[in-house]
């Protein structure tokens, strides 16, 4: 199986490429990707570079185009699109229909893959991207089950790609307006979610308080390691009980189920991160692709080692398992 | 089509999960008082709830199109299973009426008939309306994130399709695999026993600090706030919005609809009407925000509106 790899900067990206990404994915350094964080991201140089050395190593570069144009600003995205093609990116990682048809069209000889934002959840919504835009590969929604994507893989006319590590979205991906709706900033119109110029901690007697907006998203007693704002890993009163009322503060992890996802019809391995530091991208590929390799004695010990790189230290296979619904 | 009459007023689909009579005489209801033309009938958030309304669907469509109501059908926002594919083929190669997609699937599935788009696909944009248009869409309800800019533009690029605007009831912001709702109540989807019934106006989720901030309604988490677009509707109908989307709520979906029609009417003042709409739904704050480019919860008040040269 191919190891899909995040890239915020050209250093995450060297890094990525020689751990031994097969493909390493990365956006332009503006609102057309789902990570328009500040200090992130490529210019057309730095991509130029990118793909180069990227090339060099016979490792394939993916440029995530997959936020929503924005009304009568579409020409940004339709040169980015124009601008990836001619670096000779290997695929375009696309979710606005409007987008895709423009580069469908334009573009017929260019690999197109369907971001995850799109939300093709089930085989005809797959095979209608297929059908009108001549899409390639297919970035599964975390919405699906490994038995779902067993069931849908022989039915569809594509390549899987599937989230595997990193980050982990609990709403259906590119369906989520929480983020816009506390701070006026969302994934499918500004390519960030909880953005960090709306975060606020106070502290408040023993308390630390994190906001998002207006809104208290958590509060933590003295000793208890305080996480980023992110809106449904918030805690909340429900009926006047407090809890973590979509999802604890985790991040996904399924790489002990790789034999399964193989077995299901996944082609291509995704991990989540782009906005995360060279050194944690170089050690989670070189440890991804040894686990890819490694006999099942050698496995666990590495996936023990994994689960030390994940976020808060916790991690869960979400709705890969079916308990998680 | 730019329209030069008012926009007609739409009945969106019951989002909560309401017991089989509650559903029926809210519908039988809508079709006798209401002054809506179309209204969209069909479970939308969640597969599980189906059976609810199934024994009521035949007699409700009988009534709205008795009382001279076009009637057109919702599919489920998101579609996973194959139980869930199969009843969409089916809708979509049995069904009379207009279908409304709310989904990738039933999008492709409807290639070529006529049909309707709900305000849970993504459309951002005038070349998305304009495929989607080429592929039969004849009317799209924008999504509610969607500022009056965009709005604007996208009818302006788009001509050939009527447009709508969720103007009314708490706003649909994401939907989950994992049901929050049966979460909190101790259970999870596969187990629910149908738990979210008891919410017929969504569970709230409030945050530490006991400020009003979300509602649970099973697998879709909707806005605490409630959408509420009266004085944004004159500058609506003027850029040429075809229709007004109501979304129903736990309250008096009669007289919320009364009103809308009396803004557009002309017959109604947007301020009064502001006033008499938190007296007929005093549940949830009312928010505006989204329209103008804002945070989806603020309300922005209409003399700071009419400052910026927007009626």
């Amino acid at each position: 199986m191919e190891l899909i790899c995040p890239a915020g900067t050209p250093a995450a990206f060297r890094e990525a490429v020689d751990a031994g990404a097969d493909a390493v994915y990365c956006g332009f350094r503006d609102e057309t990707n789902a990570r328009s964080f500040p200090g992130l991201n490529f210019s057309r140089q730095e991509l130029r570079e990118a793909i180069a050395y990227a090339r060099r190593h016979g490792t394939q570069t993916f440029v995530a185009l997959n936020t929503f144009m924005r009304a009568g600003d579409e020409e940004i995205w339709y040169r980015a699109a124009a601008d990836a093609v001619a670096l000779e990116a290997d695929a375009l990682i696309l979710a606005d229909f409007g987008l895709m048809a423009h580069v469908a069209e334009r573009y017929p000889e260019q690999r197109l893959h369907v971001s995850v934002q799109a939300s093709a959840s089930n085989v005809d919504a797959i095979n209608f991207l297929v059908d009108a835009f001549h899409a390639k590969r297919i970035v599964l929604p975390r919405t699906l089950t490994i038995a779902d994507i067993a069931r849908i893989a022989p039915q569809i006319r594509c390549e899987i790609e599937a989230f595997v590590f990193g980050g982990l979205c609990v709403m259906a991906e590119g369906r989520c307006s929480l983020s816009s709706y506390a701070t006026g900033k969302s994934p499918n119109m500004n390519g960030v979610c909880s953005p960090a110029s709306h975060v606020r901690y106070r502290q408040e007697g023993t308390e630390l308080v994190s906001e998002l907006g207006d809104y208290t998203i958590n509060r933590f007693p003295a000793g208890e390691a305080a996480g980023y704002p992110t809106l449904c890993k918030g805690r909340f009163d429900i009926a006047d009980s407090p809890a973590y009322a979509f999802e604890d503060p985790v991040s996904l992890d399924v790489m002990g189920e790789i034999d399964a996802l193989s077995a299901a019809g996944v082609s291509a391995l995704k991990i989540e991160g782009r906005q995360r530091g060279k050194a944690y991208v170089a050690e989670v590929v070189s440890t991804l692709k040894k686990v890819l390799s490694a006999g099942p004695e050698q496995r666990t010990a590495l996936l023990m080692h994994l689960r030390g790189l994940s976020e808060g230290q916790k991690t869960t296979s979400g709705a890969y398992e079916k308990r998680w619904r | 089509m730019h329209r030069t009459t008012s926009p007609s007023l739409t009945m969106g689909p019951v989002y909560y999960l309401w017991d089989g009579p509650k559903w029926r005489d809210f519908h039988f209801r809508i079709a006798d008082e209401a002054p809506v033309e179309r209204v969209v009938i069909g479970e939308t958030v969640c597969s599980k709830r189906q059976h609810f309304i199934e024994p009521h669907i035949a007699e409700v469509i009988e009534r709205l199109e008795a009382a001279g109501k076009t009637v057109v059908l919702s599919t489920l926002s998101l579609v996973t299973l194959e139980r869930e594919s199969r009843q969409i083929r089916d809708l979509v190669a049995d069904s009379e009426h207009m279908i409304e997609a709310n989904d990738l699937s039933a999008l492709g599935l409807l290639n070529g008939k006529p049909h309707s788009i709900g305000p849970l696909v993504n459309v951002y944009n005038a070349p998305t309306a304009r495929l989607l248009a080429g592929r039969g869409a004849t009317s799209i309800c924008l999504p509610p994130e969607l500022p009056f800019t965009s709005v604007e533009k996208i009818v302006a690029g788009a001509p050939a399709i009527a447009f709508e605007v969720f103007a009314f009831g708490r706003m649909p912001l994401a939907i989950s695999a994992r049901c929050a709702h049966a979460r909190s109540k101790g259970k999870i989807k596969d187990n629910c026993q149908f738990v979210c019934g008891e919410d017929p106006d969504g569970l709230p989720v409030k945050t530490l600090d006991r400020q009003s901030f979300l509602a649970l309604n099973g697998v879709q988490t909707v806005s605490h706030t409630c959408q509420a677009l009266l004085g944004e509707l004159a500058g609506l109908a003027a850029c040429g919005i075809s229709a007004i989307r109501l979304s129903p709520q736990d309250c008096d979906m009669v007289a919320v609809a009364k009103l809308y029609r009396a803004v557009l009417d002309n017959s109604l003042d947007a301020d009064e009407a502001i006033m008499l709409l938190r007296e007929i739904y005093p549940t949830a704050a009312l928010s505006n925000g989204f329209h103008h480019a804002r945070e989806g919860a603020a309300w922005v008040a209409r003399a700071r509106d009419t400052a910026h040269g927007r009626v």
